[in-house]
This record gives structure tokens, C-alpha cells and sequence, in this order.
């Protein structure tokens, strides 16, 4: 770590456990954007690890910070609701009029039936089909990237991977595939001055354009014999064919949005984290078997997303405290995945825990990442082919992080590739 | 100690000594038996530990809580002898279990 970004922590930390208790809030996206977060939750996780802030721009607001307290609440969907009109998943109430419906804010049953549909597609079975097109980029990529010169691995690489992968799991047009990126942006974003778009319209404006590209794909992918990509997959499939317009289009939207992010981020924090534990690369380098351990703690240490909310249904208490029907709840996966009565040393990178999957970074109970095999397999194709090509990439400079309480990921990380 | 053999999709077949008390799911991943991820350790909360079990070892096994039910629901492949085998406990009555397991767990 560099100067300045130390200072930025130490000044955190003296501040994390300096202040009264009751005015800690740690969704400061500037505290994110600092990555000086991390002394705050672990004041939390000591002190008061079922928090209540009274007061912040998105309200007040339970943090739910230990892993157990966690998993109990993400389990318990019968007391904590993910329904849109409450105000959906993320700590920033979602807005009434949100265009598209997402089983990921519905309850059940809806959510159920909708997951059941979307779920078979992204299975082991079914991705095993689209592995060889999606390695065939990496590598284009990867080759192509110029040597002995410094370039920014978010853009050249994570995004660009990223998007070549969405456009190969739709069979989406490739020469178009920065659309997918940007409604993806389009539509996640908070419309407002100097922002993703300016305005509500221009948001509307952009997402009609998205059902009407994908309305044509499906046209002429139903009248097709199927294929495997998903569109294809979706227009045939017993229990999809018969959706209607606005059912197709909101699962293709959360399909985009919820693997572009997440998986890009992943990337860039692998590659960050191993500039941060070199040991851990060498022992990877020397042992490539090591990748079905590494895989999921790079998902881990990275927390891509870094809290799901949920609203208070019924009064419930969790870790001893009452919440009560109506609140807002907060589960910081990304204070959980470093709770050390359930994860050893974990501030640290390890590719050879002993149990490496057990973390939070893709939720737990109905909810849970449907993508998540797809995520690790993107990211897995990715490392096997640095490693087989044994790239190395060195980490310039700190990243440059996201302003934001939910995505936890990188704007731009300089980097070398030495000859 | 009990002995359950898991068999993968391929066919390979795994026998291990299970531990009293513990589950299903725990035998297999603390033998390293392939196949079975049991992501959220048990809690029935990631449907990573999916199995089928033999219909007549029903009987013993017992039958799916509801909360495993709505898990199974979303997971591939599920078949009327699908179980989550973190939520069958190991004893001496479960001596010579026979497991299948998926192509893949998701
Ligand atoms: C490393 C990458 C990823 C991370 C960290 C991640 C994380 C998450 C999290 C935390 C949830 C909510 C879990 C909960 O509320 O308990 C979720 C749900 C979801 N994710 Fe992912 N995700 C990733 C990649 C993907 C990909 C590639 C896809 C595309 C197929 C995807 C699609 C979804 C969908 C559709 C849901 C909603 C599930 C539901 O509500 O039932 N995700 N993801
Ligand atoms: S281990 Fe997660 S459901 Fe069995």
C-alpha cells in the first residue's frame, strides 16, 4: 500500500474507535471509495455487531456485521422482505416506478416461480457448452495486451472480458456488446447531473431501447432451432417460452446487471490482491491445481457486492437486539467475510484455506446468486490462462475505488505486463 | 463408524467411515468426496450438497423439511429421491447408505 492510502486508513481507524458508538454509519460511500471501511466493522463486529444508525442520507438503518447474524437474516425471508416496493435490495430505497420486474426484489411465491424458470439455464450442465467460446476471447484478449508498458486493467481487461463474456453467453451482437455494459449502467444508476445519465428520461429512453434490441433477438431466436445461448434458451424452454414481454426483459436485465459489476470487479481484485500477497501467487503459480481453492477466496476477500438489504416484515430480534417491522436491514457481507470466529486470518488472501466456499460474498437462503457457477468458471478460464501463459503482470499503483455502499470495486488499477 | 459410499455422476463410487452425529454432507466433504460443495456448511441455505438416495433407504433417511424443499426447488437436475444431504444426521442406522450425486452443484 502506498502512503497516502495508509494515512487515509490510519485516520479511519483512529476515528473508527474514537467516536461514540451511536454515531457510527457505515454506509459513507466516501468511506468505500477510501476503502477506509474496514476499521468501522471492525469496531462493530466487537462492540455492537447488530447496529442501529438513526440518522443518514438513505434513513436509519440496522448493520447486521458478524457472519452468523447474517445467514441468520438472508435465511429468513419470511421476516425480512426483498420486495421492490418496500424498497428492495440495496440500502438506497428503490424507486416505485422501476420499469422492470426482478425476481431478485420479489418475495415469494413470484420470486420462487421466476427464480425456478431462470435458474436450469445457468447451471454447470448448461455452461459447460459456452466454456470453449468464452476461453477463445480470454485468450484473445490476454494476447493482446502490450508488453513492458503501463495500461489500466479495469478497461483493457476486466470490463473488456467482462462484456465479451455477456455478449457470448446472449449470442448477443459483438460489435454492439458495449450496450450490454452500458444498460447494464443504465440501468443500476441514480439518474442525476454529471451522473450514468442526466435524467429519469434519458434513463426510460435508454432501457426502451434495451426490450426493443432484445424483443428482436428473442424474434428471431424463437423461430430459430434452439441453440445454446441463453436468449436462445429462454425463448424455447418449456417454462419460459410462455413469459410475457416484461417478464423476459426484466430477467435478461437482471442477468446482465447481476454478472457484469460482480464479475468484473473480481478480476481486478484478484489481480490487486495478489500485488498485495505475492507469496499467495507463487504458491498458485507452483501449484495450478491450487485455482478450485483460489477461485472462490479471490470472491471472498474481493466481497464484490458489499451488502444486500432486506425491510422488516414482522419484529424479529437478531444477535439480541429487536428490529422491528417496517426497518431497514442492512447485511454488510463485506464486514462478515472478515468475522474471524468463522474465517481465520481474515484480512488475508490464502489460496489453500480448508474450506474456501464458506463465505458470504453470494448471499445465502432462496435469494442466493443463481450466477454463481458461471462466475466462477469466468474467473477461473481467466487465471488458467495468466497462469498458463505465466504473466507478469505487475500492480503500478493503488486502484481507484467505486463511489458506492453496494458495488465494491475498482474504477482503474495501473499495471505493467514485464517482458 | 457407519460407511456411506457417494457415487459420483460418473460413476465413481467413494466409501467413507461417517461420524455419528454429523451430517451426511460432513462425511463427504471432510473424506474430500468430489462433488458435493456444501458452500454454506450446513445450514440448508445453498443446496450445494445435493444427493439422491435410494428409495429404499427412505425410510431411514427420513423425508425433506420444507425449508429444504423451497432450496431443492432451484436446484438443477432434482429428481423425487432428491435430498440435501446436510439434513440427514449419521448413525449406525444408516450403515451402507448409497448415494448418487449430480452432474453438478449449483
Ligand atoms: C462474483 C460474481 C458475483 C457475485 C459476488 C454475486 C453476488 C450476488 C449476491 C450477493 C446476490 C444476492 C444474494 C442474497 O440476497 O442472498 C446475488 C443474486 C443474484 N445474482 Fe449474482 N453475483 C455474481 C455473479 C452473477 C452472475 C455472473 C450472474 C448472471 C447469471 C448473477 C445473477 C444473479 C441473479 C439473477 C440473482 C438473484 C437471485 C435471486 O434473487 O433469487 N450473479 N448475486
Ligand atoms: S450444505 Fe448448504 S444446503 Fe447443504
Amino acid at each position: 500500500m502506498n502512503h497516502v492510502s495508509m494515512d487515509v486508513l490510519n485516520a479511519a481507524r483512529e476515528r473508527a474507535w474514537s467516536m461514540p458508538l451511536a454515531q457510527i454509519a457505515p454506509a459513507d460511500p466516501q468511506l468505500f471509495k477510501d476503502n477506509a471501511q474496514w476499521p468501522f466493522f471492525e469496531r462493530l463486529r466487537k462492540e455492537d455487531p447488530v447496529h442501529y444508525t438513526a440518522d443518514s442520507e438513505f434513513g436509519p438503518y440496522w448493520s447486521i456485521t458478524k457472519y452468523k447474524d447474517i445467514m441468520a437474516v438472508d435465511t429468513n425471508h419470511k421476516a425480512f422482505s426483498s420486495l421492490s416496493t418496500l424498497g428492495g435490495i440495496s440500502i438506497r430505497d428503490q424507486r416505485a416506478d422501476f420499469p422492470l420486474p426482478m425476481f431478485i426484489a420479489m418475495d415469494p411465491p413470484t420470486h420462487d416461480e421466476q427464480r425456478k424458470v431462470v435458474s436450469p439455464i445457468v447451471a454447470p450442465g448448461n455452461l459447460a457448452v459456452l466454456e470453449h467460446t468464452i476461453r477463445e476471447r480470454a485468450v484473445a484478449i490476454l494476447d493482446g495486451l502490450p508488453r513492458g508498458e503501463a495500461f489500466d486493467w479495469v478497461d483493457r481487461v476486466s470490463i473488456e472480458l467482462t462484456t465479451q463474456m455477456l455478449a457470448t453467453l446472449f449470442d448477443f451482437p459483438f460489435e454492439d456488446r458495449r450496450k450490454l455494459t452500458r444498460w447494464s449502467d443504465v440501468a443500476t444508476t441514480v439518474a442525476g447531473p454529471g451522473g450514468v445519465v442526466e435524467t429519469e428520461e434519458q434513463r426510460q429512453t435508454e432501457l426502451r431501447e434495451c426490450a426493443g434490441y432484445f424483443m428482436k433477438l428473442w424474434n428471431e431466436r424463437v423461430n430459430a432451432p434452439p441453440r445454446g445461448d441463453l436468449v436462445s434458451m429462454l425463448a424455447h424452454g418449456e417454462s419460459t417460452r410462455n413469459m410475457t414481454p416484461q417478464e423476459f426483459l426484466g430477467n435478461l436485465i437482471l442477468l446482465i446487471v447481476g454478472g457484469n459489476d460482480t464479475t468484473r470487479n473480481s478480476l481486478t481484485g484478484g489481480l490487486y490482491a495478489f500485488s498485495q500477497f505475492p507469496e499467495q501467487y507463487q504458491k498458485l503459480r507452483a501449484n495450478h491445481a491450487l485455482l478450485d481453492s483460489t477461485i472462490p477466496e479471490i470472491i471472498r476477500w474481493q466481497t464484490p457486492l458489499a451488502h444486500m438489504r432486506r425491510t422488516a416484515i414482522v419484529d424479529q430480534d437478531v444477535g439480541g437486539k429487536h428490529i422491528k417491522a417496517g426497518d431497514k436491514v442492512i447485511m454488510w457481507y463485506v464486514s462478515g467475510n472478515r468475522d474471524d470466529e468463522v474465517i481465520a486470518n481474515p484480512n488475508e488472501l490464502v489460496v489453500d484455506r480448508a474450506r474456501p466456499r464458506q463465505h458470504l460474498s453470494f448471499g445465502f437462503g432462496i435469494h442466493r446468486c443463481v450466477g454463481n457457477r458461471l462466475a466462477e468458471m469466468q474467473l477461473r478460464i481467466v487465471w488458467e490462462e495468466i497462469l498458463k501463459r505465466d504473466l507478469d503482470i505487475e500492480v503500478l499503483d493503488e486502484p481507484e475505488r467505486v463511489l458506492s455502499t453496494f458495488i465494491k470495486g475498482y474504477t482503474n488499477l495501473p499495471v505493467r505486463i514485464r517482458n | 463408524m457407519p460407511k456411506i459410499t457417494f457415487i459420483e455422476h460418473n460413476g465413481t463410487a467413494h466409501v467413507v467411515d461417517a461420524e455419528i452425529g454429523a451430517s451426511v454432507m460432513r462425511a463427504a466433504v471432510d473424506n474430500n468426496v468430489p462433488g458435493i460443495d456444501g458452500d454454506c456448511g450446513g445450514e440448508c441455505a445453498c443446496a450445494t450438497c445435493h444427493v439422491y438416495v435410494e428409495p429404499e433407504w427412505e425410510a431411514v433417511t427420513g423425508s425433506r423439511t420444507e425449508s429444504e424443499e423451497t432450496m431443492l426447488s432451484f436446484a438443477a437436475a432434482t429428481k423425487d429421491n432428491s435430498r440435501l444431504s446436510c439434513q440427514i444426521t449419521v448413525s449406525d442406522a444408516l450403515d451402507g447408505l448409497v448415494v448418487h450425486m449430480p452432474d453438478g452443484q449449483h
